[in-house]
C-alpha cells in the first residue's frame, strides 16, 4: 500500500459544502452530467442549497436511469409484492440486495442473477461484454459466495450484416476470455439474430455462486468504529466518459480532458479478487461488503451506508489512483473495474491485511462507519460530500412515465400469419415438408452454436454435470451427496412484441420448462428487462403490460422473482428494439447424477410426445423465415407448464425418461432433428395419429410453437409406469416413435427421411460460414 | 525521466497466426501495400535519473531472460528514450 | 482448495492397490483455475492431495508433483513466464533434476510453465485459428513408459478435454527430430489437429521420463459424469500412473 502523493490535491479548487453553502449561485453542469432540472432542483431540495461538484457528481449518476430504476420502479415493485408465504418459504435474500439468495437445504444456498451490459458492448464489443460478466459476478461474490457458473443470452442484428460480425466476434471472445480466466465454466446461454438488434445488441450475462447459509453477506455498514476499506485495482478514468465536464472542477488547464467511456477489464485481478473475498468470508473478516460496478464508489458508500445503521466518514484521498489528474467527483463516478468495499471491525483489520498481502491485492482504509446517520466525504480533510445516503441510494426520483396501448397494437395482432402473403406456397409435399425442416434447422436462430459455445470452457471446477446443448446448465453443489442446480434462461422479443404481457409469460414458461426437462425443481427467477425509452408511451405500455404478466406468471407457478436488471433506452433513434425480458430459472436436483440429457442414446427406446398441439403459427421461427411478425402470440398455460413440469420431473427422478426435450421455438421439427442429433442416434417417428387428434395437418404438427409440450425417450421396461403417470394425471401423451440408431436418420413416416449427416451439416454449417 | 524500449518480436521462422490474420484484414480496409505482418511486443522501462551502461545492460539481461522467450521470440532493439517534452 | 472428500464411485484401483499415503502436492499461482480439480483427480485415484503455494520455500516432502492449468498471472507477458521464476518453482526443478527425479505433471498452463522453466523443450504460441478452443479430444498415448503414463498401453487412444488459446506446440526442427528419435513425444492428437502443434504433439516428457507436460486436461476425465461424452474417466490414468512409479520406486 503505498502513499498517494498529495502534490495533486493541490491543483484542484476544492468545491467544499462550506464553499457551497456560501455561494448559492455558482452555475453547475447538472444537465451535462445527465440530470433533468426538476432532478436538480429536488437535490438542492434535499440538501437546502446547492450541491457542490462531488456530490452533484454522485447525484448525477445514482439518479441515473441505469442506477435508480427511476422509469421502472413503480412497476417492479409487483415483483415483491405478488409474494404468497408459500413463495418466500425458501427465499433468504430478496430483491434489493446485490442477487437474492435461495435455501437448498443441507445447509446450502445459492444466488444468482442476470444483468445487461448492452450499450457498452456496441461500443467495444470485447471489453463491453468482458466486464458484463465481470460486473455480475462480483455482485455473486459480494453475496459471500463463490461463483460457480456464468450464461450468456445474447441478441444481435442480422447475421449477414458486416457490423453484426464485429459485435459477434468480440462479444464471445471478450465473454470467453472474461469468464475463462475466472475459472467459471459457461453453462448454457442464447444467441438470437434479428435486425430489431442492428444498433442495440443485447448482450446479458448471468452468474450463479453457492454458499453456506452462515457465509451470506449483505452490503450495509454497521457497527459503530467500524473500519471501511477499498480493495482490488486501483481507480482511473474508467468509464466517466461524460463527467468530463467535471475537468472545469479543477480550473486547471493542464489536465486531459478526455476520459475514457469504456471500462477495460482484467480478468486475472478479478480471479485474485475472487480468492481473496473467499478467504475472507471463510475467516468471516468482513462484517459488509459491496462490489463497485456502475458508479462505483458513489454507490458502494452511499448504498453501505444506507443499507446501515448509522452513517460513514470516508477521506477520498485515501483511494489509491491509476490516475492521479482526477478530481474528487471523477474519483466518484469512475467505473474502474475489479473493486470491492468491505466494512471491518477493527480487530479484523490485521488479519484482512495479510490476506490482502498473501494475495498481493491493493486495499486502503477509507474512513469508519459513524453514527451521524450521514454520508461525509472529504478532501484532505475538507468535507466535499455531506448527504443523508438514503437520498443518495434509494430515495431517488421516481417516475409515473404514461404509457397507452400503441395505436398498431390492434392492427398487428390481427396480422396473422396464416393466410398472409408470406404464408403463400406453404410447404404440403413430402420433399417440401423435408425441405422447410432443413431450412428451418439451418436458419439462423435454430442452428447449432457450437462455434460459440467452444470458445467456452465448460469444464473448469468439475462439477458441471450438463451444458449446452441440453435444456439447461447443471452444477452440482455438494460432491458427496450430489445436491445441485439447474439454470436456463430464455426470451422471445417476437412473442413480446406481439403480447407483452404474454409474452413476458412465455419466457417465464421457457425457462420454466427447461428446468423441468432436465429433470429439475424450478425455485427462483432472474430477469433482464431489454426495453426501448420509456419515455415513448408505447415502449412504457410494453414495460408495464410484461412486467404485469410476468409477477402474474410467477405468482401463478409459485416462483418468485429474487432480483434482476432494468435496460432500457435500447433503441436506434426512434426505433426501439422488441421489447426483450430475459428471463431466468433457478432449479434443484437432490442428486444432478439424475439429470436428464436433451437428446436420445439407445436403440429401441420408445419416444413420446406430452401435449397437444394447435395452430400456432404466428411469432414463429417459421414465420420469421417467411419474414412475417404478426398475429397472436402462442397461448400461456401455466397449469399445463405446471403439470408438464411435475411429470418430467418425476419421470427423471424414477428414471423413467432417458431423454426430455422440450418444445419451443422451431416447433416438433426443431426438437426431432436436435435430440437426433445430439448424441448422432436417429429415429422413426409417424405422426399422423397425434394429428389427426389434434386436428392440424403435419405442417402444423411440425412447425407449430403451441407451449406445454416436450418429447422423451422412454426404456421399453418403462413405458407402462410412464404411461400409468400421465393417465392418472390426465395428461395428453403420445407414442410417436422409437429410437433407431442402426437407420443414422431421422424417419418421419409418410413422408421423408434425412440422414443424420444431411441434418448436421445443415445446422453445423450456418455459423461458422458466417463467421469463419 | 528516461525510458528504455525493448522490442521482441517472434523469430523469423515461427508463424505468426497472428500476423497472418491481420494481414489478411488489411486489404478489406483498402490498405493493398502489404505483404506480410508480423506482431510483436514493446515493452518500456522507466528509470529514475540517467541510464548508465550498467543500467542499459540490466535492461539487455532482462530482456534475454524474462521479457522474451529465447526458444520462440529475439530482442531486436534496445534503445534509450528521451524524457517526455 | 476445502473440498468435502469425496465418496463416490471410481476405479478400485488401476493396475494395483491404491498407494495409501502417497502424497502429491498440487500448486496455485495466482490465477491458477484447475487446482481443485487436479486435488480431485489425485483423491479420486487414491491418493491425498497436498496444497501448495508458489511463495512457499519448501515442497513439504511431497511424492510428485502437479502444476495445474489456468492462466497464472493472467498469462500476463507470456503463459506462465511470471510463475516460472516463483520460489517453489526453483525447487520443483531441483528435485525433477535430482536423483530422486520427482516426478513432475504439466496440465496446460503447467505445461507452459515447465517449457518456460526449461524443464522440457519447445514453447506454446496462439492457437493456429486464434480462438480459445474447447473440446473433447482424442489422443494417442504414444509413450506409456514415463511416470505418469505407464497406466495406459502403448498406441491406446484416450478422451481428454482440450481448452486453451495459447495450445500451440513449437520446437525448431532439431528439437522435434530428437524428441522422437527418443521417444519423448507422450501424446499425439488424433484426427484433426486442433491448434497448430508441431508433429501433431500433444504432450511430450523429458529424458529420464518423470517430468511430462500436456496441453489437455486429464483431470477433466477422472468422474463418471462429469468428463467427455458424460462418462469419460480415460484421464484417471495419469494418476493412478504416478501412484505405480512410487509403488514401483520407478
Amino acid at each position: 500500500m503505498s502513499d498517494i502523493s498529495t502534490d495533486s490535491a493541490q491543483k484542484f479548487n476544492i468545491d467544499t459544502v462550506e464553499n457551497a453553502a456560501a455561494t448559492p449561485d455558482v452555475q453547475l453542469p447538472w444537465a451535462e452530467l445527465g440530470l433533468k432540472q426538476n432532478e436538480y432542483d429536488d437535490v438542492v431540495k434535499v440538501l437546502g442549497r446547492r450541491p457542490t461538484g462531488a456530490e452533484l457528481a454522485m447525484y448525477s449518476v445514482m439518479w441515473s436511469e441505469h442506477c435508480s430504476y427511476k422509469s421502472s420502479k413503480n412497476h417492479l415493485r409487483q415483483f415483491g409484492e405478488k409474494v404468497t408465504e408459500e413463495m418466500k418459504k425458501d427465499m433468504l435474500v430478496g430483491i434489493g440486495e446485490n442477487a437474492g439468495v435461495t435455501n437448498l437445504g443441507d445447509g446450502w444456498a445459492v444466488t444468482f442473477k442476470i444483468e445487461s451490459h448492452n450499450s457498452p458492448s456496441f461500443v467495444e464489443p470485447y471489453q463491453g461484454a468482458a466486464t458484463g460478466i465481470g460486473g455480475i459476478v462480483r455482485d455473486i461474490i459480494s453475496m459471500g459466495a463463490r461463483p460457480v457458473a456464468v450464461m450468456d443470452p445474447l441478441r444481435f442484428g442480422a447475421i449477414d450484416h458486416p457490423d453484426t460480425a464485429r459485435v459477434m466476434h468480440g462479444a464471445v471472445a471478450g465473454i470467453g476470455g472474461y469468464g475463462n480466466s475466472l475459472g467459471l465454466p459457461n453453462i448454457g446461454g442464447e444467441m438470437v439474430f434479428d435486425p430489431i438488434y442492428q444498433g442495440n445488441p443485447l448482450v446479458n450475462a448471468l452468474a450463479v455462486g453457492v454458499m453456506r447459509h452462515e457465509d451470506i453477506r449483505l452490503a450495509n455498514a454497521s457497527g459503530l468504529g467500524n473500519k471501511v476499506v477499498l480493495f482490488g485495482a486501483r481507480t482511473g478514468g474508467d468509464g466517466i466518459g461524460g463527467a468530463s465536464v467535471l475537468a472545469s472542477e479543477s480550473f486547471d488547464s493542464t489536465k486531459p480532458s478526455k476520459r475514457p467511456a469504456v471500462q477495460v477489464g482484467d480478468p486475472f485481478a478479478e480471479k485474485v479478487l475472487i480468492e481473496c473475498c473467499l478467504e475472507l468470508f471463510k475467516g468471516s473478516l468482513v462484517e459488509g461488503i459491496q462490489d463497485l460496478g456502475a458508479a462505483g464508489i458513489s454507490c458502494a458508500t452511499s448504498e453501505l451506508a444506507s443499507n446501515g445503521d448509522g452513517g460513514m466518514e470516508v477521506e477520498l484521498t485515501s483511494v489509491l489512483l491509476r490516475d492521479p489528474t482526477l478530481t474528487p467527483g471523477e474519483i466518484l463516478m469512475s467505473e474502474s473495474q475489479e473493486r470491492m468495499m468491505a466494512v471491518v471491525s477493527p480487530d479484523n483489520v490485521a488479519a484482512f491485511e495479510a490476506v490482502m498481502d498473501k494475495w498481493a491485492v491493493e486495499y486502503s482504509w477509507l474512513g469508519e462507519v459513524t453514527g451521524t446517520g450521514r454520508l461525509i466525504i472529504k478532501w484532505e480533510g475538507e468535507v466535499i460530500v455531506d448527504v443523508d445516503p438514503r437520498t443518495v441510494a434509494h430515495d431517488g426520483p421516481v417516475y409515473d412515465r404514461p404509457y397507452a396501448r400503441p395505436d398498431w397494437q390492434d392492427a398487428l395482432q390481427a396480422d396473422t400469419f396464416t393466410g398472409s402473403v408470406q404464408d403463400a406456397g406453404r410447404p404440403a409435399t413430402p420433399e417440401e415438408l423435408k425441405a422447410a425442416v432443413l431450412e428451418l434447422i439451418a436458419s439462423p436462430n435454430m442452428c447449432s452454436k457450437d462455434w460459440i459455445t467452444n470458445q467456452y470452457d465448460r469444464y473448469v471446477g468439475g462439477n458441471t454435470a450438463m451444458a449446452f446443448p441440453d435444456d439447461a446448465g447443471v452444477v452440482r453443489v455438494d460432491e458427496e451427496t450430489g445436491l445441485g442446480v439447474a439454470l436456463a434462461t430464455d426470451a422471445n422479443g417476437r412473442y413480446t412484441f406481439l403480447d407483452p404481457y404474454h409474452g413476458a409469460q412465455l419466457a417465464l414458461a421457457e425457462a420454466y420448462r427447461n428446468v423441468a426437462t432436465s429433470g429439475a425443481i424450478p425455485m427462483a427467477v432472474s430477469d433482464c428487462l431489454n426495453f426501448g425509452s420509456p419515455e415513448d408511451p408505447d415502449v412504457m405500455w410494453q414495460l408495464a403490460e410484461a412486467v404485469r404478466g410476468l409477477s402474474d406468471a410467477c405468482m401463478e407457478l409459485g416462483i418468485p422473482v429474487t432480483g434482476g436488471n432494468v435496460s432500457l433506452y435500447n433503441q436506434t433513434g426512434s426505433t426501439p428494439i422488441h421489447p426483450t425480458p430475459v428471463v431466468a430459472v433457478l432449479g434443484r436436483f437432490d442428486d444432478v447424477a439424475r439429470r436428464t440429457p436433451s437428446g436420445w442414446a439407445e436403440d429401441g427406446q420408445a419416444i413420446y410426445l406430452l401435449g397437444t398441439t394447435a395452430a400456432e403459427l404466428d411469432g414463429s421461427e417459421w414465420a420469421n423465415l417467411r419474414g412475417h411478425l404478426g398475429g397472436a402470440a402462442p397461448k400461456v398455460d401455466l397449469q399445463r407448464e405446471r403439470e408438464l413440469g411435475e411429470i418430467l420431473i418425476n419421470a427423471s427422478r424414477d428414471g423413467m425418461v432417458d431423454a426430455a426435450h422440450d418444445l419451443s421455438e422451431g416447433g416438433l421439427a426443431a426438437a426431432l432433428v436436435e435430440s437426433s442429433l445430439r448424441f448422432n442416434t436417429g429415429a422413426r417417428v409417424a405422426l399422423d395419429e397425434v394429428a389427426a387428434r389434434d386436428g392440424v395437418d403435419t405442417f402444423t404438427m411440425l412447425f407449430s410453437e403451441t407451449q406445454g409440450r416436450a418429447i422423451v425417450a422412454v426404456p421399453r421396461s418403462e413405458e407402462v409406469r410412464f404411461n400409468d403417470m400421465c393417465t392418472a394425471r390426465r395428461f395428453p401423451v403420445s407414442r410417436i416413435g422409437v429410437v433407431d440408431a442402426a437407420g443414422g436418420a431421422l424417419d418421419i413416416q409418410g413422408l421423408f427421411t434425412v440422414p443424420l449427416d444431411e441434418l448436421r451439416e445443415a445446422h453445423e454449417g450456418t455459423l461458422p460460414k458466417h463467421f469463419g | 525521466m528516461p525510458r528504455i524500449v525493448v522490442d521482441v518480436m517472434l523469430k523469423p521462422e515461427i508463424l505468426d497466426p497472428q500476423g497472418k490474420a491481420i494481414v489478411g484484414a488489411l486489404p478489406r480496409l483498402g490498405f493493398n501495400a502489404f505483404s506480410s505482418v508480423r506482431q510483436g511486443k514493446r515493452f518500456e522501462l522507466t528509470v529514475e535519473g540517467d541510464v548508465t551502461d550498467e543500467i542499459l545492460a540490466q535492461a539487455r539481461e532482462a530482456a534475454e531472460t524474462m521479457l522474451s522467450n529465447p526458444v520462440i521470440e529475439d530482442v531486436v532493439n534496445v534503445e534509450v528514450v528521451a524524457d517526455q517534452p | 482448495m476445502t473440498e468435502t472428500p469425496l465418496i463416490g464411485s471410481y476405479p478400485a484401483g488401476q493396475g494395483g492397490a491404491p498407494l495409501n499415503g502417497a502424497r502429491i502436492g498440487v500448486v496455485t499461482f495466482p490465477g491458477t483455475l484447475d487446482d481443485r480439480d487436479a486435488a480431485r483427480a489425485v483423491r479420486v485415484s487414491g491418493a491425498t492431495a497436498v496444497e501448495l503455494w508458489h511463495g512457499d520455500s519448501s515442497l513439504g516432502g511431497v511424492d510428485a508433483v502437479i502444476i495445474p492449468g489456468g492462466f497464472s498471472y493472467g498469462d500476463y507477458l507470456r503463459a506462465g513466464a511470471i510463475a516460472r521464476f516463483a520460489p517453489l518453482m526453483a525447487k520443483i526443478v531441483d528435485a525433477a533434476n535430482s536423483d530422486a527425479l520427482l516426478p513432475v505433471l504439466g496440465i496446460c498452463n503447467g505445461f507452459q510453465i515447465l517449457t518456460e522453466a526449461h524443464l522440457l523443450p519447445g514453447s506454446m504460441i496462439k492457437n493456429d485459428h486464434l480462438k480459445f478452443l474447447c473440446r473433447d479430444q482424442v489422443l494417442r498415448v504414444e509413450n506409456n513408459a514415463t511416470a505418469w503414463t505407464n497406466a495406459y498401453a502403448a498406441g491406446q487412444d484416450i478422451t481428454v478435454p482440450l481448452k486453451n488459446q495459447d495450445g500451440q506446440y513449437i520446437a525448431d526442427e532439431k528439437t522435434l527430430d530428437a524428441l522422437e528419435a527418443e521417444g519423448r513425444v507422450a501424446f499425439r492428437y488424433v484426427g484433426a489437429n486442433p491448434n497448430g502443434s508441431r508433429r501433431d504433439i500433444a504432450g511430450i516428457s523429458n529424458a529420464a521420463g518423470n517430468v511430462v507436460g500436456l496441453m489437455p486436461h486429464p483431470e477433466h476425465a477422472v468422474e463418471a459424469g462429469y468428463g467427455p461424452g458424460h462418462t469419460g474417466t480415460d484421464g484417471l490414468g495419469f494418476f493412478t500412473s504416478v501412484l505405480n512409479t512410487l509403488l514401483g520406486g520407478k
